[in-house]
């Protein structure tokens, strides 16, 4: 019984711990995306 | 907040299990968050100037995961009377699934994440809305007025009611007379939306001592003040079709809807004994759901032909 509890506990933390991760990759590919889409064509636009 | 044996039984159960997603995603209030990201949506296709997909796409996930963090803090709250209610008790702090703190931490970090993200994507406009809303919300509404005073969710649903602003801000940088008036067509809806339901739910906020409506001034006083509230609602929902937010689709759908709910109303004032008047507090209920949703709806769906048009 101790042993099921502990692996559904295990099991739980392993989810949660993924859940975190995939949001923080989220994150990151949304700031990527959304300075692409702010910056748009004048990422060439600048003085030499 | 909480007393120790809910503290103590949380605990216990939380830490022999553990929170699952499923949990997490519960302290969000997914139900209330879908209406938000609708009306939202309507503020921001409705603002005259228009926005880039994946910017409006970021807005709206912002303000979710805002709303979800107001849900979150507000469940972290209210655990001790939410643990009496019938209609709350399987909420996953009182099922000791999550945590108090578990529940606190997560509400504050999706709260600045929300925040902090839509300021810096989108404007800071809107990102300071949606940080008064999620403030309003807990503060204002969960912490002050809704163990205090009758006009609870008349006051607090102004925090309801704020998203279509956020979304105009977004796409505007501002605010403007026609998105206040998307406030206002959601801040007067609260009030009928909710007593309905609190008169069918006496009991339960009898029971935690919060004081609806219903418990303070009695289910008649109730009913008077839905009807008032109904009469002033529907005239109101009107003005969009005179405003060049809505057209003739709005105006046909805000009258027949408007009508329908109207009759609800005076349904609810008129039957007061027994089931009927259970059913008729239930049909407003969930009628007005129905109404708010018609509405934006009716706004969002002429709005877009009328682009596609263009």
């Amino acid at each position: 019984m101790q042993n099921g509890e502990e692996r559904e506990r295990e099991r739980r933390r392993r989810m949660r711990s993924i859940a975190i991760a995939l949001a923080l990759a989220g994150l990151v590919i949304l700031f990527y995306v959304a300075t692409l889409v702010r910056l748009g064509g004048n990422v060439m636009n600048r003085p030499l | 907040m909480t007393d120790a044996s809910i503290d103590a039984r949380t605990l216990h159960s939380a830490e022999a299990a553990g929170a699952s997603i499923g949990d997490f995603v519960a302290l969000m209030k997914p139900r209330v968050m879908s209406l938000v990201v609708f009306t939202a949506l309507t503020g921001i296709v409705l603002a005259p100037e228009p926005m880039h997909p994946v910017l409006a796409a970021i807005s709206l996930l912002c303000i979710a995961v805002g709303a979800g963090a107001s849900g979150a803090l507000n469940m972290w709250y209210d655990a001790d009377i939410d643990a009496l209610m019938q209609r709350t008790a399987a909420r996953p702090i009182p099922r000791g699934r999550v945590t108090p703190d578990e529940a606190l931490t997560f509400g504050t970090v999706l709260a600045i994440g929300a925040v902090g993200t839509l300021g810096v994507l989108v404007n800071w406009a809107a990102a300071a809305l949606l940080a008064f809303t999620i403030l309003f919300y807990v503060l204002v509404y969960t912490m002050w007025l809704k163990r205090k005073t009758p006009q609870n969710i008349v006051i607090g649903g102004a925090a309801g009611a704020f998203p279509p602003m956020v979304g105009w801000a977004a796409a505007t940088g501002s605010v403007s007379l026609e998105s206040i008036l998307l406030f206002l067509i959601i801040f007067m809806w609260t009030p009928p939306h909710f007593w309905a339901l609190a008169l069918y739910r006496a009991r339960d906020y009898e029971r935690a001592g919060v004081p609806m409506l219903p418990v303070v001034a009695g289910p008649d006083e109730t009913r008077k003040q839905i009807v008032i509230y109904a009469a002033l609602l529907v005239p109101l929902a009107l003005l969009p079709a005179f405003m060049d937010l809505g057209g003739a689709l709005y105006a046909l759908v805000a009258i027949v809807l408007g009508a329908m709910f109207l009759a609800r109303a005076l349904n609810v004032y008129n039957v007061r004994e027994g089931r009927e008047a259970d059913r008729a507090a239930k049909q407003l209920f969930g009628f007005s759901i129905l109404y708010l949703f018609g509405l934006f709806a009716a706004l969002l769906i002429e709005r877009t032909a009328g682009l596609l048009a263009a």
